[in-house]
């Protein structure tokens, strides 16, 4: 029987400073990272282990890894066993490796704190006049998308070309729970008011190893950050960054339900379809949920239809395997969503980003009169995704009662600051807690320390459901010191 | 924008192949609620919505 999936994301987040002629995005980003004040330790992060060159379909690609290791100008690990760092033009967070899906939607909601306090501090420093704003959003409405990024880590036994016959439609079809919504569409797709996703747009490959251009609907890199032999990273790069904790805990947990029912042979059939690129944004961009998409066999289904059974499969897989109240949580609330999709798609505005600020975007056009393309309309739209709790209209709806919530406030800071125990993650937060002086550079799968040895100190980590707090924490106690740690790890 | 409110009505001041897709709805309670919603956004919305929405360019991201 499968293992569900370890389970981690990224998110790219918007940045953007008013007022300051000529500014810099890598600069305020670099600015934004180095102010956060929490349980943090810059460190070197140790790209020689990182190959994301790699595609899992079994060839290498010239020219990838070098530029990567170039982008990781500021890099620090947070107690909580997160990276946080500049990536190109944007901060970064990626969230510590999560046993189950409620965890993961914790630790990738703790990323909006994580940004929030660092982008503060990083105000603080502003002249008088200049603001800076952080949004967790994946596209600025002019053609440039960034990324949001689920990692899933699931044996090697499931076949990579299983992947891609299975999760395709999966991916596509996911969209009208994932989506975060946005107004106009992007990439020369054709014109539309509003839309479910943020992404879509952006996705013009079935299957490929880019992020940047050419984005696949299934991206092939083969980076484990684990024991090559045994584990399989699927990096799915579709999906949208959500601001609604509820539907960040469907779209994960959905997911990995449904690569456990694929590495058990549990999903009878492929739903292949005859287009996944154009369905990709025919789905996004159907508002009715009512437009069929070719499937390669013949005929027509549509994204709710194809949900809709996949929830049969899924649901009867769990009842079969998984005993953890966790996945029929997951089922629960993916089932209600499907529902009311079905019934009347608004009645998920209290669960889902797109229909929240549809419903706040439409209201406030019929309101003032405005056209789709209006300024304020825009705004609105964007600022759903800001960060700052005294700003960020999607914690508006949450403080109203208008969005459903699964963490509370202090739950949601103690995982900024605090990493979960059931994970490797422990090991390198606990780390980060008591060591930051010895920590020189990290990465996913090892951590390296000076301890004023005449050589350096390499811990592996390659077991991701290993360095728990079961398995470490009475260590960890016992030593006054990395040199201790470190010698109690020895023996 | 009072540009904007002497439009025609919603829905006629877009260019023609423009895609018009609405959200379905069986009962109006989700847009009901509204009206003071929209009230406290006013309050919090950021000024220079114009200014700030057309300087928003995020190049370079995955």
């Amino acid at each position: 029987m499968a293992l569900p999936a370890v389970i981690g994301s990224e998110t790219e987040f918007g940045i953007t400073v008013r007022n300051q002629p000529d500014w810099n995005p890598t600069l305020a980003s670099s600015q934004v990272v180095n102010a956060y004040q929490g349980g943090r330790v810059r460190v070197q992060w140790s790209f020689d282990e990182e190959t994301p060159g790699n595609d899992a379909r079994g060839f290498g690609y010239e020219g990838y890894g070098a530029t990567e290791a170039d982008t990781g100008l500021v890099n620090v690990v947070l107690s909580n066993g997160a990276r946080f760092y500049v990536d190109h033009a944007h901060p970064e967070y990626s969230s510590p490796e999560c046993a189950d899906p409620r965890q993961a939607a914790l630790y990738d909601k703790a990323g909006e704190r994580v940004a929030e306090a660092a982008a503060a501090a990083a105000r603080r420093a502003l002249p008088e006049g200049e603001d800076l704003r952080i949004h967790k959003n994946n596209s600025d409405g002019k053609g440039n998308s960034y990324g949001y990024h689920e990692n899933y880590l699931v044996s090697r036994d499931l076949p990579f070309s299983d992947l891609i016959r299975f999760a395709t439609t999966w991916l596509v079809t996911r969209q009208i729970f994932t989506g975060s919504g946005k107004v106009g569409s992007e990439n020369g797709r054709p014109p539309v008011e509003y839309q479910l996703t943020q992404r879509a747009d952006f996705f013009e490959e079935a299957v490929g190893l880019e992020t940047t251009l050419k984005r696949p609907i299934i991206n092939t890199r083969d980076e484990p950050h684990a024991d090559v032999s045994k584990y399989r990273r699927f990096h799915v790069i579709i999906g949208d960054a959500n601001m609604s904790e509820v539907q960040t805990f469907i779209k994960l947990g959905a997911t990995a339900l449904l690569l456990a029912a694929v590495e058990d042979g549990a999903v009878p059939d492929d739903l292949e379809l005859a287009d996944p690129v154009e369905a990709a944004w025919t789905v996004s961009h159907d508002l009715s949920l009512r437009r069929p998409l070719r499937l390669a066999a013949g005929g027509g289904a549509t994204a709710l239809e194809m949900q809709r059974q996949y929830y049969e499969w899924l649901s009867k897989y769990t009842e079969r395997e998984l005993s953890e109240p966790v996945w029929s949580e997951v089922l629960e609330e993916w089932g209600a969503v499907l529902e009311d999709l079905e019934t009347d798609p608004l009645r998920t505005a209290d669960r889902l980003d797109w229909a929240a600020k549809y419903r706040l975007a439409d209201g406030y056009r019929a309101r003032d009169g405005l056209s789709w393309n209006h300024p304020r309309l825009a705004m609105a739209a964007l600022q759903y995704h800001d960060v700052d709790r005294g700003k960020g209209l999607a914690y508006r709806l949450e403080q109203r009662g208008d969005l459903r919530r699964l963490f509370s406030d202090e739950e949601a800071d103690r995982a900024a600051a605090h990493p979960p125990a059931e994970t490797r993650a422990f090991f390198r937060g606990a780390c980060v807690d008591r060591f930051a002086g010895a920590l020189l550079a990290a990465n996913w799968d090892s951590l390296l320390f000076d301890v004023g040895e005449a050589s350096l100190k390499r811990v592996p980590m390659m077991e991701p459901r290993r360095g728990t707090r079961a398995l470490v924490g009475e260590l960890l106690d016992s030593c006054r010191s990395a040199a201790d740690m470190l010698r109690a790890l020895g023996e | 924008m009072a540009q904007e409110k002497s439009k025609q009505p919603a829905g006629r001041d877009r260019p023609q192949e423009e895609e018009r897709i609405d959200v379905r709805r069986t009962d109006e309670s989700q847009m009901e609620k509204i009206d003071d919603l929209l009230d406290e956004i006013d309050s919090v919305l950021e000024e220079n919505a114009e200014e700030f929405v057309k300087n928003y360019v995020q190049k370079g991201g995955q």
